[in-house]
């Protein structure tokens, strides 16, 4: 078995119109920018994919990422916690405009109903929201005198996350924290593709230190030296 | 307008109360400044949601890492017992109880506890990060802040007005004029700036302020 694949073309190319797609990162950090930027450009390309449902910590920033999926028109939903940033510009003009919708989560409720999805979870209680306008419409049941709101799982089609090492059988480390929800939604999404910064033979990560085991990854795809959304963003770069 | 403390005496104010070893998370904005105000051989132990604990402070411009980021996405340093972890198990210290205290910014309090923080109403782009789960779970909840608004209205009321963060969460405020605790529905006064009166701290406070001990002085050094 290898899943490495040998271009950022075929490492975006079966997500489809409409589909679901968990992108890690939260921030600047952990953004596979690599990932994003080659769907945009089968985009422009082709036309597709387009009509997403994007889940992010965030909903972009400058021009780049995210940004630039929703600056192209590509995503119809997204499912984040804040979507603000130092320039929420592209992201905030398309929401008043009524050309995106916002699924509002908080950041715990989003991370867990993601973990839960990869874990085969279907719905869980948590204190998170009790009484706020975010638990509206929710069922709320009583454990032990207190009051939990229930939250589904979340699952994908795809995720596209960024890891640093990364072998052949799809064993995965992280770099600080880079790692924030990536693990979560590569054990979500029904296909998960990383780009990693290094890619190696099986075995020359030290079992110990395996992050991600390679059961929830399905292609992985070396970028040396990715690019930094911050440092895109601070030197005012758009894609494309 | 009565004297008050700055922004930094208040959060001077609220770091006395971070014991030696406590587990703590820091509300984005205003409240990281805490950090800078640790006592002298006391070491409080930094978390962030984004999956780092035991971080050190800002990096020197030009060093930044930006995978090395807090909360409000600046950058961060290491230090020797910095651990990193994935967002779950950052969600998982934060809802089980396993952080000691969580300062927190406000629009508005509650005599009841009630937290307001993170919407100003329905206008614009709604985002609420971290807010909702750090109130539940921590072991002290507390809220640094401005005694009243920038239009001189009180920040703490009977009952908040606009959306919730959560409810029955906040133990104690650190105002820039009074420290006080949340106990039983009530706000209860513990310290207060010398200079102001309790009359003026009433007038300025919207809901009862209750005295069952001697109030202490609030004194902060020139920051």
């Amino acid at each position: 078995m290898d899943k490495r694949l040998s271009s950022l073309i075929e490492a975006v190319a079966d997500i489809q119109d409409g589909a679901t797609v968990m992108i890690g990162g939260f921030g600047g950090s952990g953004a596979p920018i690599e990932l994003i930027h080659a769907l945009i450009d089968r985009f422009i390309e082709t036309g597709s994919p387009k009509g997403l449902t994007v889940i992010n910590n965030n909903a972009g920033n400058g021009h780049v990422g995210i940004a630039a999926m929703i600056e192209q028109g590509m995503v119809k939903k997204m499912i984040c916690s804040f979507p603000r940033s130092a320039d929420p510009t592209v992201f905030t003009q398309a929401y008043l405009a009524g050309e995106i919708e916002l699924e509002l989560v908080p950041q715990g409720t989003l991370a867990e109903r993601i973990r839960a999805g990869g874990a085969g979870i279907p719905a869980f209680f948590t204190p998170t929201s009790v009484g706020t306008e975010l638990a509206e419409g929710k069922p709320v049941q009583q454990f032990e005198g207190r009051d939990y709101v229930m939250e589904r799982w979340l699952k994908a089609d795809h995720a596209l996350i960024k890891a640093e090492l990364g072998d052949a059988l799809g064993n995965l480390t992280y770099r600080m924290a880079a790692r924030n929800f990536s693990p979560l939604m590569a054990s979500a999404a029904a296909r998960t593709v990383v780009q990693v910064s290094h890619a190696v033979e099986p075995g020359a990560i030290d079992p110990e230190h395996i992050v991600t085991p390679g059961i929830f990854v399905d292609a992985i795809i070396e970028v040396a030296n990715p690019a930094q959304e911050e440092e895109l963003n601070r030197a005012g770069a758009h894609h494309p | 307008m009565t004297e008050k403390l700055s922004n930094a005496q208040i959060a001077w104010r609220a770091a006395q109360d971070i014991a030696d070893g406590a587990y703590v998370n820091l509300g984005i904005g205003f409240p990281e400044m805490v950090a800078r105000f640790q006592p002298p051989g006391r070491e409080a132990i930094f978390h962030t949601e984004n999956g780092v604990l035991g971080f050190g402070g800002a990096p020197e411009p030009g060093e930044e890492d930006w995978d090395l980021i807090n909360a409000g996405k600046k950058a961060i340093t290491l230090k020797p017992g910095t651990a990193f972890f994935h967002h779950a198990d950052s969600f998982a210290m934060v809802r089980g109880g396993h952080l000691d205290v969580a300062i927190l910014g406000a629009y508005e309090v509650a005599e009841t506890g009630d937290l307001a923080n993170w919407s100003t109403g329905p206008k614009g782009v709604p985002a609420v990060g971290g807010a909702m789960d750090l109130v539940h779970g921590a072991k002290r909840v507390a809220v640094i802040t401005d005694h009243v608004t920038k239009k001189g209205q009180p920040k703490l009321v009977e009952r908040c007005s606009l959306p919730l963060t959560g409810v029955g969460c906040v133990t104690r405020v650190y105002s820039s004029l009074a420290v006080i605790d949340i106990e039983g529905g009530r706000f209860v006064l513990r310290e207060k700036l010398p200079a102001i009166t309790m009359e003026n701290l009433q007038n300025l406070t919207g809901a009862k302020l209750h005295v069952t001990a001697p109030v202490e002085d609030l004194i902060c050094p020139e920051l």
